[in-house]
């Protein structure tokens, strides 16, 4: 017998997404005086998107490129030995390095709080930053961990058993968020 | 695949997934703190009964960057100097509780032998003449980075093959990943029985480097065993270079961007030329950093994740 999951339901469309991020980046701006000392670092996957979307949106208010770079988490996860090997991605800092910048951590669902450990762990590991943050595109609850996020999107109460899928043009065709 | 004891033991996929992960790993050899915490809590004993400078390296300090705990056994100072088995040893070992177990033995098939024996992860590195898998795999990886694809590229693989098992990895290794391959050795030195395996696994041999050199997109050279000969291979060493060298004339034979390649450690002016060894196109200390990133990809797939 098939089960039938219902229908997914449509949280975010694509300007919800749009004016979502345009207010998370005048959020940092706001919180951080200015795009000064500011590195993005976007969690893959679907981090990295977001990271280079605020990015933009920071420079066009501001006029100046802000540092935008790429965290790869997954040697740092606490579920390693839990499931079959995952795949790495790549890290990438940018060029000024994380050393006294202010690191805003990007990622598109806020949950159990444990790849945000992960990702303040790795980055323990490649310099101290003066400051770290978080932006998420949606906080979603339940968390594990006592760790909460500096910019929202979007609160989704949901219960643990629904499943929040994000969806970004740039590697899934359109933008949406959903729940089932 | 729970065990590397050859390049059979891998698919092209699983071969790419590896060497994904390496390019990533290579990065880490940039850092000022080059520590990966994917193995905390895992031990892994290094077991040499044979002489190994790079490969032993290479192997400790990948299981140490990705945080494993990683012991270093030889067979000289430990008991099997004393007269006990290699099976008696091993399970010694694998009692303290063991998750990984990197063994390079004299005997072809100790690995494989070794695998039976034990629960830990087996990984060979290096048994006798037979295979020596992490080897191919980052040889292959350096010419994928060079060459940006191994498809239908041509490599030569020159020297000793009776005594490689370097030459026996990379060829199904190579093949695997589309390259075409040809071996060239002395008539003394090409194993016996190559010619229904060449056509079994689509390889070419030949007996002359000249007419190969020009057409090679890569050059692998191979060591000279001296220390597995019992007989006369060749009638001298200068004789042999003049044969079978990669002297300064046929430098000027290979592409000029064609990577030569050698696994080490290099008989300078035997098998290779120190002009080729050192020449702009040569990839040989490339394969040692390689060597440090494939080799924690391959620790990382095979003792991360759960158990299979």
């Amino acid at each position: 017998m098939v089960t039938h999951l219902p229908d997914p339901r449509i949280v975010l469309d694509p300007g919800d997404i749009a004016r979502a991020l345009t207010r998370i980046a005048h959020e940092i701006l706001e919180r951080n005086k200015g795009a000064d000392d500011l590195v993005l670092l976007g969690l893959h996957t679907r981090g990295v998107p977001l990271a280079h979307r605020i990015a933009d949106r920071i420079q066009s208010v501001e006029g100046a490129a802000v540092a935008v770079g790429e965290l790869d988490v997954t040697m740092y996860r606490d579920d390693l030995r839990k499931q079959p090997t995952r795949r790495a991605h790549k890290t990438v800092l940018p060029a000024g390095g994380i050393d006294d910048k202010v690191v805003v951590l990007v990622d598109d669902v806020l949950f159990s709080g444990r790849t945000i450990r992960a990702a303040l762990d790795a980055l323990a590991d490649l310099g101290r930053p003066s400051a770290v943050r978080l932006a998420v595109l949606v906080d979603r609850g339940h968390r594990e961990l006592p760790i909460r996020a500096d910019h929202v999107g979007k609160n989704l109460p949901s219960a643990r058993s629904e499943r929040v899928s994000v969806r970004l043009s740039e590697s899934d065709e359109l933008d949406e968020v959903t729940i089932s | 695949m729970k065990h590397l004891l050859s390049i059979n033991d891998v698919s092209p996929a699983q071969i790419q997934e590896i060497f994904e992960t390496a390019a990533d790993m290579h990065d880490v050899q940039k850092r000022e703190v080059k520590k990966l915490p994917a193995l905390r809590g895992r031990t892994v004993i290094n077991m040499f009964f044979e002489d190994s400078t790079r490969t032993r390296s290479s192997f400790e300090i990948a299981g140490k960057w990705l945080s494993a705990d990683v012991i270093n056994i030889s067979a000289k100072g430990s008991s099997a100097s004393k007269g006990e088995s290699l099976r008696d040893t091993v399970l010694t070992v694998c009692a303290m509780g063991v998750d990984g177990l990197v063994i390079r033995h004299p005997a072809s098939g100790a690995a494989q032998q070794v695998s039976e024996w034990v629960d830990a992860v087996v990984i060979n590195a290096g048994d006798g003449m037979h295979e020596h898998p992490t080897q191919a795999l980052l040889d292959a990886y350096t010419l994928q980075r060079r060459l940006g694809t191994l498809e239908g590229k041509h490599v030569a693989i020159i020297g000793d093959l009776t005594h490689s098992r370097v030459f026996r990895s990379n060829v199904l290794c190579l093949t695997k990943l589309g390259a075409h391959v040809t071996v060239v050795a002395p008539p003394t030195l090409m194993p016996s029985g190559i010619g229904p395996w060449s056509k079994e696994a689509g390889f070419a041999t030949s007996y002359d480097i000249d007419d190969v050199l020009p057409d090679a997109d890569a050059v692998m050279m191979l060591r000279v065993q001296k220390e597995r000969m019992s007989g006369g291979y060749f009638p001298s060493a200068r004789e042999y270079t003049v044969g079978y060298g990669l002297t300064r004339d046929r430098l000027r034979l290979l592409k000029p961007d064609a990577p030569i390649c050698h696994p080490g450690p290099m008989n300078r002016g035997l098998e290779i030329a120190a002009d080729a060894a050192d020449a702009a196109q040569s990839a040989v200390l490339e394969q040692v950093s390689s060597g440090l990133a494939v080799r924690m990809a391959v620790l990382y797939h095979l003792l991360a994740g759960e158990e299979s």
